[in-house]
């Protein structure tokens, strides 16, 4: 394949004039078209480096800006959002600015789209590289416009920003351009992508987790036209030149394999963690001594909160294709950073970084680390041994088994109450696993033998199990896990959901033992008034009517009506999210609906409403999914949650009224808004069920069979 | 191999298989360039794949080519273009109803579907005719004020 097609071009500039700003226009001679094309980092030319206004900024002959960022959409509408922010500070309208994202080739480094920084971190850096060019369009003299640079220009952490009282474009519900392209099937995804002479691949994984292939009969699928198996060590895989052909193949390849790793089981699994060994224990807060607090306190309360293995279960398995050759590596994928990959695959195959380049492309939802590392790889690995370019994509249950989990949390909480019902004491333990360094191994380079990093991470598990009230004395203490069951990896705002649920169901019991309203507990314990407006808007729009510490609500119909609020702010220094919900729990079956949910939102500058509140709604729904619906299960040899009938989530006839006040601080910081409104669903869930039935729910998923333990239990 | 003649968004196609158990989604994916199906799990269980054979909702996961032959079939592209979206279309656009979008094909034409049976569905209606369609990013709410909007009901 030719490379031709990147040969760099500095030399075209042009002095335009376009609404009144004065525009320096040079191209390196790349679009977003050559994305289609293979070809290493190197022949390009184009700045990448993050100190650069080249790097995030190309002006093209008619005045429009293209914006390069290596933050991805992971479907979230970070597209739109950037280009705004870019907009706004170059004073140009949004259509006159475009997006190329996480190409490594033509994009900045600026970390992995993830903990909500696509806008903190990614955005916020645009914004900068285009003050900074703005800036220096106001400087031009006649002898500047004669020299024939383009910006050499060093990003200035100073350039002025505008001030946000004149924001034109930064505030506005701009629409997706994604959105038009995905209602009419124009939109290519990874899945869809093709390149001349690319094979279809397929990967045969082993049963049970770790297994030896032992033997391999390919007589079983002779029948199979113009299909050959791959085998390196244990890793099996076939390609065809025909997709269904490959996927017969793989299904019908006879391949006998050894025995793997012994899993503990996902039943009683939370009795497991508690006796797991420990690697080291960490003091995340000590503060004040909640030893002698709670020694002294009018009333003690302790309780245990469970939050199983979940799945990121995309919609569409994982997918990546890739081609090897002439020493380079280019692969076209829809991990949610790309740079990291680039260097993570240098690094096992053995290229060089800048013979390397990862290409993003819309996939299916990922919401943090799902397969998407691990399709590349075996990509790349079938590229490599056929000698073509290889598409390649899991299978429904090979995504749902495999890809890597947001893992399993336990949390003990005790508190101590004053004689006022005020917090005097709160202790945390939490069992999470370890950290270790390096990337997460991915699945066919270890199957093929191959060294790599053997690291794990899961995100920042440990935050937000401390209230946001006040509280004088409190201590938390995280218990890292030597050894976790499934392989972790950050799932849509790691650790954090099971904290908060923890956190304020918990503060839902310190309420009722004080005899005090659930809101008005909450608020007698904070100072913040951006906290006390989420809440009290939350009140207004929900309805909420306060009561002391309740009675279970009558019974009419075999259903119980109840009434539950939550409120976090987001890793302690983030947006500030309060909640109410109203459920129905049928008290023969179990069963919870949640008949409606009000959320306010305080995320400070908001660069475009509609967006945002298509996140905040989707974070609401999915996280209701994973609350009352998602458990991966496995037994001793392999996970058994293999479909959407194994790992059933919310559908349609239970989607509740959602009502989302966004608060808008234009003046503020602005905060990431991708998994905030994710946190308070579990608490504001488990106290709604409580105020109807009197039961609390302390381990979730919320399943009929659990709820009517519990009810059993009260 | 056989060739396997149908309608195909308005026109007539043919594409040739090996196996004519090879399902339908396939086919169309790589064979004659319709990308809006999608592979989602080929169990029948999500709806991305989903396409209108004969007008009706279909699984194209599900479908054998064969199964399909001498069919009128419509993929989501059939219907409109970016530029002149039909209404369904256009009520996903107004009602920006897509995050990643990868369930957006089977949720536009289950909704086709719920629409041409029953062209002022309730709200509840709507629920139960797009249960069997999973979105995981959790678009429902916007997914069902696009349906609702798409009936000509005020949303």
């Amino acid at each position: 394949m030719t490379t031709s097609t990147f040969s760099p071009n500095f030399s075209r500039r042009d002095l335009l004039k376009t609404g009144g700003t004065v525009i320096v226009s040079f191209a390196f001679g790349v679009r977003g078209a050559a994305q289609t094309a293979s070809g290493p980092d190197a022949t390009l030319g184009k700045p990448t480096d993050t100190t650069e206004v080249d790097s995030f900024l190309v002006v093209h002959a008619d005045g429009s800006v293209m914006v390069y960022t290596g933050k991805v959409d992971l479907g979230t509408g970070l597209r739109i959002a950037i280009r705004q922010m870019a907009a706004e500070e170059l004073e140009l309208p949004v259509e006159r600015v475009s997006l190329v994202e996480g190409d490594t080739a033509l994009t900045p480094d600026q970390g992995s789209t993830g903990g909500s920084t696509g806008l903190t971190q990614g955005g916020v850096q645009v914004r900068r590289a285009a003050a900074t060019a703005r800036e220096a369009f106001r400087k031009l003299t006649p002898a500047d416009l004669a020299s024939g640079k383009h910006f050499d220009l060093k990003v200035d952490p100073k350039a002025p920003l505008k001030d946000p009282k004149t924001y034109r474009v930064v505030g506005q519900p701009a629409l997706r351009p994604d959105v038009p392209l995905k209602a009419t099937g124009r939109n290519t995804y990874v899945q869809d992508f093709s390149t001349p002479g690319m094979l279809h691949g397929r990967v045969i994984h082993p049963p049970a987790v770790g297994a030896k292939l032992l033997s391999v009969d390919e007589a079983t699928i002779r029948a199979i036209p113009d299909v050959r198996v791959v085998r390196i060590k244990n890793f099996l895989g076939v390609v065809a030149k025909d997709e269904w052909a490959a996927i017969r193949a793989a299904r019908e390849l006879k391949a006998t394999w050894g025995e793997g790793r012994t899993l503990p089981g996902s039943d009683g699994l939370d009795g497991y963690v508690r006796k797991g060994a420990v690697d080291r224990d960490e003091a995340v807060i000590n503060r004040g001594n909640s030893a002698t607090a709670m020694a002294g306190a009018a009333k003690t309360l302790a309780a245990s909160y469970y939050w199983p293995n979940q799945s990121h279960g995309s919609l569409g398995p994982s997918c990546a294709v890739a081609d090897v050759r002439d020493g380079s590596l280019t692969v076209w994928s829809s991990a949610q950073a790309p740079h990291n990959l680039r260097a993570n695959l240098s690094k096992i195959f053995g290229v060089p970084a800048a013979k390397v380049r990862v290409v993003y492309m819309d996939g299916a939802g990922c919401y943090g680390g799902n397969g998407n590392d691990d399709a590349a790889a075996d990509a790349v690995l079938l590229s490599k041994a056929s000698g073509a370019p290889v598409r390649l994509q899991w299978m429904r249950q090979d995504e749902h088994a495999l890809d890597p989990k947001g893992p399993q949390q336990l949390l003990d909480l005790r508190a101590g109450l004053d004689a006022q019902g005020n917090i005097a004491a709160w202790e945390a333990e939490m069992w999470v696993p370890m950290n270790k360094p390096g990337t997460r191994p991915l699945l066919s380079v270890d199957a093929a033998g191959m060294a790599q990093d053997h690291g794990q991470g899961a995100g920042l598990m440990t935050q937000n199990a401390d209230p946001p009230y006040t509280a004088p004395n409190v201590r938390v203490v995280a218990h890292h896990l030597k050894d976790t069951p499934l392989r972790p990896s950050n799932l849509r705002a790691p650790g954090k959901i099971a904290n908060v649920f923890g956190v304020e169901a918990f503060t839902d019991e310190l309420a009722a033992a004080a005899g005090v309203d659930p809101v008005a507990y909450r608020l007698r314990g904070l100072k913040d008034q951006r906290a006390i407006d989420v809440i009290q808007r939350t009140s207004e729009m929900f309805g909420w009517k306060p009561r002391p510490a309740s009675a279970p609500r009558p019974v009419q119909g075999g259903v119980q009506v109840g009434y539950g609020f939550a409120y976090a702010r987001y890793k302690q220094a983030e947006n500030y999210v309060a909640m109410a919900m109203e459920v129905a729990v049928n008290r023969a079956t179990g069963k919870v609906t949640v008949r409606r949910v009000a959320c306010a939102h305080d995320c400070g500058l908001i660069v475009n409403p509609n967006a945002l509140r298509n996140q905040v709604e989707g974070l609401i729904v999915q996280t209701l999914s994973r609350t009352l619906h998602e458990e991966v299960k496995f037994d001793r040899t392999r996970v058994t949650s293999v479909d959407w009938a194994t790992y059933p989530i919310l559908r349609f006839p239970d989607v509740p009224a959602i009502e989302v006040a966004l608060i808008s601080r234009p003046e503020l910081p602005l905060y990431g808004a991708g998994e905030a409104a994710a946190v308070t669903v579990p608490g504001a869930l488990a106290n709604a069920i409580f105020d109807a039935t009197g039961a609390r729910v302390r381990t979730a998923p919320f399943t009929p069979d659990r709820v009517k333990a519990a009810l059993v239990a009260d | 191999m056989a060739t396997y003649k149908f309608q195909l968004n308005g026109r007539a196609a043919s594409a040739e298989s090996w196996d004519p158990a090879q399902p339908l989604l396939y086919v169309l994916r790589n064979e004659l360039g319709q990308h809006g199906p999608k592979f989602g799990c080929g169990l029948g269980q999500c709806g991305a794949c989903t396409v209108l054979i004969d007008g009706k909702a279909t699984r194209s996961c599900l479908t054998p080519v064969r199964q399909a032959a001498g069919k009128t079939i419509t993929t989501i592209e059939g219907l409109g273009t970016p530029e002149k979206p039909d209404a369904v279309q256009a009520a996903f656009i107004a009602e920006q109803a897509a995050q990643c979008g990868y369930c957006t094909n089977g949720m536009v034409m289950t909704a086709k579907s719920l629409l041409a049976q029953n062209s002022k569905p309730t709200l509840e209606q709507v629920k139960q005719g797009m249960a069997g369609n999973l979105c995981r990013c959790g678009t429902h709410t916007r997914i069902l004020r696009a349906v609702m909007r798409a009936s000509g009901a005020a949303v």
